[in-house]
């Protein structure tokens, strides 16, 4: 096959500060035609500045320093702007992130359609509304001619980036750059949106450059692949090869950092130290620092490519044959990373804590009211959590899983009673929390507490951390504790020093509690916010997605964090996900809820390795997996999410469910039980309890 | 004693925000957490050039609030009892008395020896011509003014920049010599490296502006004493000593008005957004109510009810300066009261966005109550857009007061501001020629004022956004993590 895309050299700085951030520092990449090249890396590594460079739409403040980015032979970077205007979207066309973000709210999808093809076909009327149908047909989108004149707002996340990707194709480009085109969708939605690209693809052709920090969706979509970290490629290899054998010790730890079922009673590999600042000087190997095999030359000598097998290359001084005495073969490489991964914790259940029931949620909803008119006459109810029961015991942790909009969240915070429940009733340790006068409830607020998603918004910029922490403190009075205690608290501690144990307790430096939330990282953040959650001795932790809003190496120290403070404080956990590794590696049960209620819970092994509702199965196959040698078979879900404020009647998976059966639609099913702990709510099983 | 002083209503005002502003100095200083963003300020080279053409402007206008009553001379006689005149002076108007004194017939163009207007004139032979003619200040000691003119301004001018400029040599060597001691460097290295920038405050750039002040005033003193630098208005008085005189009143109606207004459009604006529900409704549907009635109108309304009620009680005041300052006090709260509106929109809609974020939320699971939520977390969120909107709304005040000085419900007649200098001027703008120095000095008075108060505002709100300081000051990256 000939080479498509030829991108030599390439180098972008961003002029944002008062040292240039060199964010492509010297890319070299090949995309030939047809296949799936897939950049991987995290985030600030560079990946999008990259894909933005090929296309030249770089902000105002980046600025391509050197390099050539050649397409079918032309080199882009040579050429005027208005030649540039005629490539875009008719050969190379992007998807971007954020689907929501990335459609103008004012246009119809004909109208935004329409521009590409009046653009470059010089298309019209008639002409134009029927190639804008067949491209919509194309994409699977249901319905076409109505889509058609609908606005983006009236699409659900996962149509949005259909029409996107038809966007995209309509100029039948020879390239498509995707950045990230599944990182904001559900899994279910996102296995939709990877079947359709690889379908297109095998008809039209196309070469895709798959920009992505996800190891499963690389392994399902792409040929080949690149590793990118801090600005440049570490590693390059065909899929198969890399999967198999990961060369950079960048990528092996990504690998290891991977929470998975296997790994339950381990602690995750990390990956010690930060990405480095793309604004500094690179002497030698960008991950020297960051290592665990590095030596001197890492450190003196930036590393030049070197072959692992024909079609895969490595950035790294141990694969150097002319490094010297320090090379090293593969064998002495796996056993050093074992070494690392095997630290086995000791088990995480705890037999003597299991029995006694610490949170007990029975019958739980939330319903929000909709309101319309003048006098704001109720029309109706938005039911985000309808009838949902849990119980969590001490030490263990409950995982509740589901899609987006499904009423996780809500569950969460009306636990803790942020949000007024409807009905039901939610018993603390005994202690009915529904309707609990506001006093008592504070006495009572410092055993269960909350850890959010976005580590960003979670912390007030205004606050210094030691202010952060010491609120909670202060609120709550905690200076004499109940029968809880930490571990790291003694008695004639001051405040100050108090703050300082908490920090070092989650892995800052004390000095640390003077600064400002925004001199930290992602992952320092979040444990910042769970520092400030310990120190009023919570015995119930509800983590809202605590590790989705960061990076693979990342979620491993804060996992790891987190089962460490179980083991020791006996913390409990309601654990809110979208993640399923996450949940194999960490819970003990699982919930699974689908559109404000569940379907089926039990413990880990019984929901995750013996799946009996449907949804449950469309869930788990959607997931993408490392597995080379597995091919897993997907279920495909139609359609998506309904609304919860006018959700389908009986099951409300029935509309979705490939074995729905008349009654599904009539009423819901009783639960079944399949062991103590397992329950299925299907009429699929018999109803009742199964003998 | 030879005098009496008086506190007017606006003076107590402003002496105890002085006092307030004092104690939070006291405060901040020992306290090094606070004092921290300040530094930053002081950091700043916009922000202290602002810095020191306001402490001018406000130098000025407290000179100018230090009132009180000279005792009127009885012919020597120790028995009577003082009398002390009705005529309430300043510190300031002593300070300027030449310009205060040295009133024309009317108008003269600025450094003229002659009036603006011809006029019949009587010579001592009886016949009469028509011609401008010299003025009784102005100029008066040039004998032949055509000759002598332009040597006797220019030297006066240099005298004057000379004289400037040493007391900037003295005040520049003694305040390094201070740094020098401080720092415990020799003299001439803190010299150098405040000339090559090299210190953390921008010194070099604040004597640069300081120079410039200097200079200017001193070929103001020198030239005002004999000549009227801004000219004269219709009645003859000079027009710098009226845009002196200005600037307090500018000042006063710029920062009393945006203290009465700050706590009704803070409180009620953040209750709104916070509470939602009812409180909302009731909030929205006062300041609805409030902005629909024309500003203009309500202000009108209120004015010449409290006119008419001081014209019926001439009792309550024993000078026209009491009377002029109440009726300033009043435009303030007035101007206030209609104002807050829409600082309090803006605030209720940044506070429902930011109620909804994770930390407020983490604060109620934590049970922290609503008042320390609003103080804590919600107030310190929102206060760049208090002192923008603060900032923005003096200058927009200042031009109010303009307006409503020209509708007649402005300040008293008698009291000198930059409302009252306009309006005159504009009276003037259609003659032929133009009389133009009264707008134009008016105008870059306020202008210098607004600008540096912009500036400076600017400079606070960068040091005081954590957020900003990360651009600046970008090779300072996150902690080492230890794992």
């Amino acid at each position: 096959m000939t080479s498509l895309l030829q991108i030599d050299n390439l180098e972008t700085i961003l002029h944002t500060g008062a040292t240039p951030i060199r964010a492509v520092d010297g890319l070299t990449l090949q995309i030939l035609k047809g296949e799936t090249f897939a950049l991987l890396g995290e985030s600030g590594c560079g990946k999008s500045m990259a894909a933005l460079s090929m296309m030249r739409l770089l902000p105002e403040v980046g600025e391509i320093v050197s390099g050539s980015v050649r397409f079918d032979g032309e080199d882009l970077l040579l050429m005027p702007e208005t030649a540039m205007r005629n490539i875009r979207g008719k050969h190379i066309s992007m998807i971007f992130q954020e689907p929501m973000l990335s459609l103008n709210p004012v246009l119809t999808v004909v109208e935004q359609i329409g521009e590409v093809l009046k653009q470059h076909f010089n298309l019209h009327g008639v002409m134009l509304q029927k190639r804008v149908l067949e491209i919509l047909r194309q994409v699977g989108i249901p319905d076409a001619t109505r889509i058609m004149t609908e606005y983006p707002f009236q699409f659900s996340g996962g149509m949005k980036q259909r029409v996107m990707i038809a966007m995209a194709l309509v100029g039948e480009p020879g390239l498509l750059i995707a950045d990230e085109p599944t990182t904001a969708l559900d899994v279910t939605i996102q296995a939709q949106v990877l079947d359709l690209m690889r379908d297109l693809q095998h008809h039209k052709g196309m070469a895709i450059l798959l920009i992505t920090h996800d190891l499963g969706v690389v392994a399902e979509m792409a040929h080949r692949l690149a590793v990118m970290y801090a600005g440049e490629i570490v590693e390059t290899a065909v899929c198969d090869d890399f999967f198999r054998n990961p060369a950079h010790p960048y990528s092996r730890k990504l690998f290891a950092a991977l929470p998975s079922r296997t790994k339950r009673n381990q602690e995750l590999a990390v990956i010690s130290g930060n990405v480095p600042s793309l604004s500094d000087k690179f002497i030698g190997c960008r991950f020297a620092n960051r290592c665990d095999h590095a030596w001197d030359l890492c450190r003196t000598t930036a590393p030049k490519w070197s072959r692992v097998t024909a079609s895969h290359q490595v950035r790294c001084h141990l694969y150097d044959k002319d490094a010297g005495a320090k090379v090293q073969n593969q064998v002495e490489i796996e056993e050093a990373d074992s070494r690392i991964i095997a630290v086995p914790q000791a088990s995480t259940v705890n037999a003597s804590t299991v029995n006694s029931k610490l949170l007990c949620v029975t019958d739980l909803e939330v319903h929000f009211p909709i309101r319309k008119g003048l006098i704001k006459r109720v029309i109706g109810y938005v039911k985000a959590v309808d009838g949902v029961s849990l119980t969590i015991s001490q030490g263990r942790t409950l995982a509740l899983v589901g899609e987006s909009g499904c009423g996780k969240t809500t569950v969460g915070k009306s636990i803790l009673q942020l949000i007024t429940p409807t009905a039901g009733s939610v018993r603390y340790d005994g202690l009915e929390l529904v309707g609990l006068e506001r006093k008592r409830l504070r006495k009572k607020r410092a055993e269960f507490q909350i850890i959010f998603q976005d580590p960003y918004s979670s912390l007030n910029p205004r606050m210094r951390i030691i202010d952060i922490i010491e609120e909670g403190m202060n609120a709550l009075n905690t200076k004499n504790d109940g029968g809880v205690s930490n571990g790291v608290r003694q008695p004639n501690f001051s405040k100050g020093e108090e703050v300082g144990a908490l920090l070092q307790r989650v892995g800052l430096p004390p000095e640390t509690k003077w600064r400002y939330p925004h001199e930290f990282s992602g992952g320092q953040r979040q444990r910042i916010a769970i520092a400030r959650t310990l120190a009023v001795n919570p015995r119930l932790l509800i983590c809202d997605e605590p590790t989705s809003a960061l990076d693979v190496s990342v979620q491993a120290q804060i996992l790891n964090l987190l089962k460490e403070l179980q083991h020791s404080l006996g913390l409990a956990y309601l654990f809110i996900t979208h993640n399923i590794s996450v949940v194999e590696y960490f819970a003990d049960e699982v919930a699974v809820m689908y559109l404000g209620r569940i379907v089926e819970q039990g413990r880990v092994d019984e929901v995750l390795g013996n799946p009996r509702h449907p949804y449950t199965r469309a869930l788990l196959s959607a997931v993408p997996v490392i597995k080379l040698e597995s091919k897993r078979e997907v279920i495909h879900l139609h359609g998506d999410l309904p609304s919860p404020a006018n959700p389908p009647s009986g099951c409300h998976f029935h509309p979705r469910c490939p074995n729905a059966m008349p009654v599904c639609s009539e009423a819901y099913p009783e639960a079944t039980e399949f062991s103590a702990t397992h329950t299925v709510r299907c009429y699929l099983y018999e109803q009742g309890v199964l003998s | 004693m030879p005098f009496k002083p008086v506190i007017l209503w606006t003076d107590a005002l402003i002496y105890l925000l002085l006092v307030v502003v004092i104690i939070f100095a006291w405060y901040v200083l020992r306290n090094e957490h606070l004092l921290t963003p300040w530094r930053r300020v002081g950091h700043s080279v916009s922000g202290m050039m602002a810095l020191t053409v306001l402490i001018l402007f406000i130098s000025i206008g407290l000179l100018d609030t230090v009132h009180f009553r000279p005792a009127i001379e009885n012919s020597g006689n120790p028995n009577i009892e003082k009398v002390y005149g009705v005529q309430v002076l300043s510190l300031l108007d002593v300070i300027v008395t030449p310009l205060r004194t040295s009133v024309e017939k009317t108008y003269s163009a600025p450094f003229a020896t002659h009036l603006y207007t011809k006029e019949t004139i009587e010579l001592a032979e009886g016949r009469q011509v028509r011609e401008f003619p010299r003025l009784k200040f102005g100029g008066a000691h040039l004998h032949n003014p055509e000759a002598q003119f332009a040597t006797d301004v220019t030297w006066r001018t240099v005298k004057g920049v000379g004289l400037g400029l040493f007391i900037w040599c003295v005040f520049v060597v003694s305040l390094v010599m201070l740094l020098a001691y401080r720092s415990g460097k020799k003299f001439i290295r803190t010299l150098f490296s405040i000339l090559r920038s090299e210190t953390e405050v921008p010194w070099n750039a604040v004597f640069i502006v300081l120079a410039l002040i200097l200079s200017l005033i001193g070929a103001a003193m020198m030239l005002s004493t004999h000549y009227h630098i801004f000219g004269t208005d219709k009645v003859g008085q000079d027009v710098f000593y009226q845009s002196l005189k200005s600037i307090r009143t500018g000042l006063v109606i710029g920062t009393l008005t945006t203290l009465m207004m700050l706590p009704f459009a803070l409180l009620l604006g953040i209750m709104a957004g916070y509470f939602r529900g009812w409180v909302d409704d009731v909030i929205q549907y006062i300041y609805t109510t409030l902005s629909s009635i024309p500003s203009v109108l309500l202000i009108a309304a209120t004015v010449l009810m409290m006119q008419v009620y001081m014209e019926t009680h001439p009792e309550l005041f024993d000078t026209i300066a009491v009377r002029a300052d109440l009726r300033l006090l009043f435009l303030c709260i007035i101007l206030g009261v209609t104002s807050w509106t829409g600082l309090c929109r803006l605030l209720r809609g940044e506070t429902l966005k930011l109620r909804e974020m994770e930390y407020i939320q983490a604060a109620h699971a934590f049970g922290v109550s609503h008042w320390r939520i609003i103080s804590r977390h919600i107030l310190p969120n929102v206060m760049h857009i208090v002192l923008i909107a603060t900032v923005m709304d003096f200058s927009g005040l200042v031009l109010a007061e303009a307006v409503l000085s020209y509708l007649g419900v402005g300040v008293d007649p008698s009291m000198i501001s930059f409302g009252t200098m306009i309006n005159a001027a504009r009276l003037e703008m259609a003659r032929e020629p133009i009389v133009w120095w009264a707008l134009l000095s008016s105008f870059s008075f306020m202008f210098t004022l607004v600008l540096s108060a912009n500036l400076f505002a600017d400079a606070v709100q960068n040091a005081f956004n954590p957020r900003v300081r990360t651009l600046s000051f970008t090779n300072r990256k996150v902690v080492p993590l230890v794992t």
